[in-house]
């Protein structure tokens, strides 16, 4: 009798731990840092929203290290129930049919309501399919942004204003330069600022099929008219020191940061790093633009990175994701994410969320990125792009300005060589990827 | 020196001094810059004397690492450089007299097969599969573990040649008065060999040790996980931006600390790192 | 050379041979046949969909410009490392042979940069000559030389080989001083009795006798500017700028990892597989002639 009631415990117990026992949904992501500790917290915050899934977190290295820890780990059977891609892996990740879910499925499968249409259509339009399908969920977005350094204006002479247009930011170099600046403008990301964001805000294409989201089949068309009069004029800049080159990265925020630069374009995070210089006065503006084209500015495109979901997992861990995701989804917790971290707001209702709460008051101009990615109803060729091996060909193309900002090459040959060199690329890509 | 010629001796110390002057100049300007803030560092010219952040900077990297870049504590990096050089050493040591040992004293059906075999994975240096070994590592649940940073890197030729060099000149009549007396092979190796190749092992152990502890490409792609890294990758992961957004003092202060412990071992252990290095390189 | 006196056992050798035999085979030839097999496979990054594509990746590799032109990139690197590793080295050597006084004082100063990993030799070397911060930097400039090897290449290759050479220094002076030190006196002294100065008799006795020793570094300086400075490169330019300092090695991970290209990386390691062969051969042929197989 007593084995027996001692039985029925036992059994009792378990079946009550097996009920309460937590699926574990594995996150890699490639934040550290302070971006970390708010990524932690989000995962927390679900965790003790309901007790069903369990996020965890694992910070694998830069995205491209956890990039190939999650393609090693697919291979040998245990990969991450999510894993987060920088922008330029969108191609790869969604032709790799069987290894990951598109989010669309997910929700769907798991009865999960999803709106697409709630999202900002520049952030969502990157990672959805051209029939309109989400194939990634949108994590953290930015995008570029055009700085400038008050005092360094004033002691030109200068109204503390961003140039408009480049004409007005051609005189304004001048001035500065005149006034004793050293280094008068830098930028981060040079490909994603001149060229990507370049196309964009002009309403011209980066690459055939709707910049590839049409097809495999795209080639670049980075050596127009425009693109070489253009990064001719960043030549002409950088022989006349009003352009000093910092780097293919993110460099350039540190030039600004510490006073070094008087404007600098470089990605709407930046802004954290600018936040810790109290001494320094900056503002935050819109891209210069070349006014006699027609359509501009148009509207920028995002980078970032996204969240993929895995294959070959249990459907009970896709529902677990799907709660996860529609989680990320709320008001609330976008606009928590927002503020403290400087990416964009993915949903309108996060927007305007944030709004309402009189942040962007408080914080002028921390609605700019918001605003200069939804200045203008999406066209093709400003929706964002999507190149097979595209880690590869930003890396073409930012070694051929390197070799224009060091007067090796003239803009033409360089972007002609960018674009047969860039097309290779593609061509390998979409023979192994198209079968 | 044949005649004395008192100016070329003059020369010949000024050569010299000059060469550890070259030689020693990035060392002191590291460990100035470990003593000082950001904000000095930042103002060129830095300062050349150093300044008095000395234990504030250590203190932080050896708890918590940098605050822009990676956050590992660098107390446990130390650890894990350590526990990888002494895996690597010792593994490598122990694994590789056992097989020279073999395939000197012993005559057995594919003795050559297996020598040869060892030989080639000299033209292997593992940068040049790497790709392919970290999957295996992958597949074999080897990452971010000790076992996953050491055991891909025991196995090299250079130790089991280097040993078979030894073994060969160890007179036979030792080998043959063992046989007599009625000892086994073990025996053998363990009263015998052993004692001879103390200075083979120390050498080869100085050798490894710095070998294991600068390992670079391996750990970068076999650890993620903060609490793996090792010290010389924990370095490259605090370089996170430009000049002026890197955290120099801490970065210095961090290279001090994962240049000291190789650089202990190689002056302590000279003697025999000398003799082991060029006696058996050759 | 054999041994004349062995033990005789059917079993233990292949027992005192298990372990490394077995983690050779783990670690070293079965990531080798997959490298080899997948430099014949065209294959997406997650390994769904493979195709055998024969000698396709290789072919790509010969008829891209940016390949060949890492060839040339390592040769350039490699023969400059070599170049002035084995030069100052000499120098070093040869004058700590001379001097009586204090000769172990300098040889423990100059043999603890042997200790320095090279990619920590490489941001030494990258924070001194920094191009905003940097304290080299700061006097080139004052002497009017304009440092950004963010932009310059020259510059960059510059940068690697002072990292890569200062540390290889040590490993280098060690041989040379070894060698000088056992060249007999009295072939010095016949030579000094003939009437030729110190000049004279370095060129034409003691250069030539080094030649062993000297082809022997020049063969392990190669190797290691092939492989080893890739924690050098890694810590400080990344192949940049524009693949000027992109060497073979660098090219293999970064297609490999960051590119997730794992035909073309295979076969560039196929190919670099080959290399290593030729140069290992060569060091063994020529310079082991001790050791008899």
């Amino acid at each position: 009798m007593r084995v027996q009631s001692l039985a029925v415990l036992v059994c009792a117990g378990l079946f009550a731990a097996i009920a309460h026992a937590q699926t574990e949904i594995v996150w890699w992501h490639s934040m550290g840092g302070a971006l970390g500790e708010q990524l932690n917290a989000l995962a927390s915050k679900f965790n003790d929203s309901q007790k069903d899934y369990k996020v965890v977190p694992v910070f694998k290295g830069t995205y491209p290290e956890s990039m190939t820890a999650a393609i090693a780990a697919f291979r040998a059977g245990n990969a991450p129930h999510i894993l987060q891609v920088f922008e330029v892996g969108t191609a790869t990740m969604m032709a790799a049919k069987g290894a990951i879910v598109p989010v669309a499925k997910v929700m769907g499968d798991a009865k999960e309501p999803f709106d697409a249409k709630a999202y900002l259509p520049t952030v969502s339009g990157y990672y959805t399919d051209t029939k309109g399908n989400m194939l990634s969920f949108p994590f953290n977005s930015s995008t570029v942004m055009f700085y400038i350094n008050h005092d360094a204006f004033k002691k030109a002479g200068l109204a503390p204003q961003a140039p408009k247009t480049w004409k007005d930011f051609q005189a304004a170099a001048e001035k500065l330069k005149a006034a004793g600046q050293q280094c008068v403008y830098t930028t981060s990301w040079p490909s994603w600022t001149h060229i990507e964001n370049f196309s964009a805000w002009h309403n011209v294409p980066i690459g055939t099929k709707q910049n590839g989201m049409g097809g495999f089949d795209t080639e670049f068309t980075i050596n127009s008219p425009l693109h070489v009069r253009h990064v001719t004029m960043l030549g002409e800049l950088a022989k006349k020191g009003l352009f000093t080159y910092a780097g293919r990265t993110n460099q350039g925020d540190g030039k600004f940061a510490s006073g070094e630069c008087a404007m600098v374009t470089a990605s709407a995070g930046a802004q954290a790093t600018f936040r810790k210089n109290p001494k320094l006065d900056w503002s935050i503006n819109f891209l210069p633009y070349h006014d006699d084209v027609k359509g501009a500015p148009q509207n920028s495109i995002i980078g970032g990175a996204s969240l993929w979901v895995m294959g070959g997992k249990k459907p009970q861990e896709y529902k677990g994701v799907s709660k996860f995701f529609a989680f990320l989804s709320l008001p609330e917790v976008q606009k928590e994410w927002h503020v403290g971290t400087g990416y964009v707001p993915i949903t309108l209702a996060a927007y305007e969320l944030t709004r309402e709460s009189g942040f962007y008051e408080k914080n002028p101009g921390a609605d700019m990125p918001v605003k200069q990615l939804t200045y203008k109803p999406p066209t093709p060729n400003s929706k964002g792009l999507r190149f097979g091996n595209f880690v590869q060909g930003r890396e073409v193309i930012e070694e051929e300005l390197e070799a224009v900002f060091a007067g090796r090459k003239d803009a033409k040959a360089a972007l002609d060589e960018a674009v047969k060199r860039g097309n290779e690329i593609l061509r390998k890509f979409e023979a192994a990827a198209a079968r | 020196m044949v005649e004395n010629r008192p100016g070329l001796t003059i020369l010949s110390h000024a050569v010299l001094l000059l060469g550890v002057a070259v030689i020693a100049f990035p060392l002191y300007v590291t460990f100035v810059a470990s003593t000082l803030t950001l904000e000095q560092i930042l103002t060129v010219p830095m300062p050349l004397v150093p300044g008095d952040h000395l234990v504030d900077n250590y203190r932080q990297v050896l708890t918590a690492g940098s605050t822009r870049g990676s956050q590992a504590a660098v107390a446990t990096m130390l650890g894990n450089s350590l526990v990888m050089a002494f895996g690597i050493a010792l593994g490598k040591i122990a694994i590789s007299i056992i097989a020279s040992f073999a395939i000197v004293y012993f005559r057995f059906p594919l003795r050559n097969f297996f020598f040869w075999m060892i030989f080639v994975t000299l033209m292997l240096p593992v940068e040049v599969r790497i790709i392919p070994t970290f999957q295996v590592a992958s597949d074999l649940h080897l990452l971010n573990s000790y076992v996953g940073l050491t055991l891909p890197l025991i196995a090299s030729a250079t130790a089991t040649f280097l040993f078979r060099q030894f073994f060969l000149t160890v007179p036979d009549e030792l080998a043959e008065a063992a046989r007599i007396d009625g000892a086994g092979p073990m025996r053998f190796f363990r009263d015998v060999l052993l004692p001879l190749s103390k200075t083979s092992i120390a050498a080869l152990f100085v050798i490894q040790f710095i070998y294991g502890w600068n390992q670079y490409l391996w750990p970068l792609l076999v650890t993620s996980d903060e609490s793996m890294y090792t010290a010389v990758i924990g370095i490259k992961r605090m370089i996170v931006g430009s000049d002026a957004a890197n955290e120099w003092p801490l970065i210095m202060a961090t290279a001090m600390l994962a240049m000291l412990p190789p650089a202990v071992v190689v002056l302590a252990m000279q003697k025999w790192f000398v003799k082991g290095l060029v006696e058996t390189e050759k | 050379m054999e041994k004349r006196v062995v033990f005789r056992s059917a079993w233990l050798p292949y027992a005192l041979l298990a372990p490394q035999i077995a983690v050779t085979l783990v670690f070293f030839f079965w990531p080798a046949v997959q490298a080899i097999w997948f430099s014949f496979q065209l294959q997406d990054a997650f390994g769904l969909r493979t195709e055998f594509v024969g000698l396709r990746n290789f072919q790509a590799l010969f008829g891209d410009s940016r390949y060949l032109a890492s060839f040339r990139t390592t040769a350039v690197f490699s023969v400059a490392v070599a170049f002035f590793g084995i030069a100052i080295s000499l120098a070093l050597a040869a004058m700590a042979d001379r001097v009586v006084r204090g000769a172990l004082a300098y040889r423990t100063l100059l043999i603890w940069p042997y200790a320095v990993a090279p990619a920590v030799a490489g941001v030494l070397w990258a924070f001194i000559f920094a191009p905003s911060i940097g304290i080299v930097t700061y006097m080139l400039r004052r002497w009017g030389i304009d440092w950004n090897w963010i932009l310059r290449g020259d510059q960059a290759m510059l940068l690697v080989v002072i990292a890569s050479v200062w540390k290889q220094i040590s490993y280098n002076f060690l041989f040379f001083l070894a060698g000088l030190q056992s060249i007999p006196r009295s072939l010095i002294e016949a030579a000094a009795i003939d009437g030729a100065g110190p000049a004279r008799r370095f060129w034409t006795v003691v250069f030539p006798l080094l030649s062993p020793t000297t082809f022997f570094l020049l063969v392990v300086n190669i190797v290691y500017a092939f492989f080893d400075t890739f924690g050098v490169i890694d810590a400080t330019t990344q192949g940049g700028p524009a693949q000027d300092t992109q060497i073979l090695v660098y090219k293999v991970y970064y297609d490999g990892v960051k590119a997730a290209d794992l035909g073309g990386s295979s076969a560039q390691s196929v190919i670099l597989m080959c290399i290593v062969i030729v140069l290992t051969a060569l060091q063994f042929r020529f310079v082991e002639r001790k050791v008899q197989y």
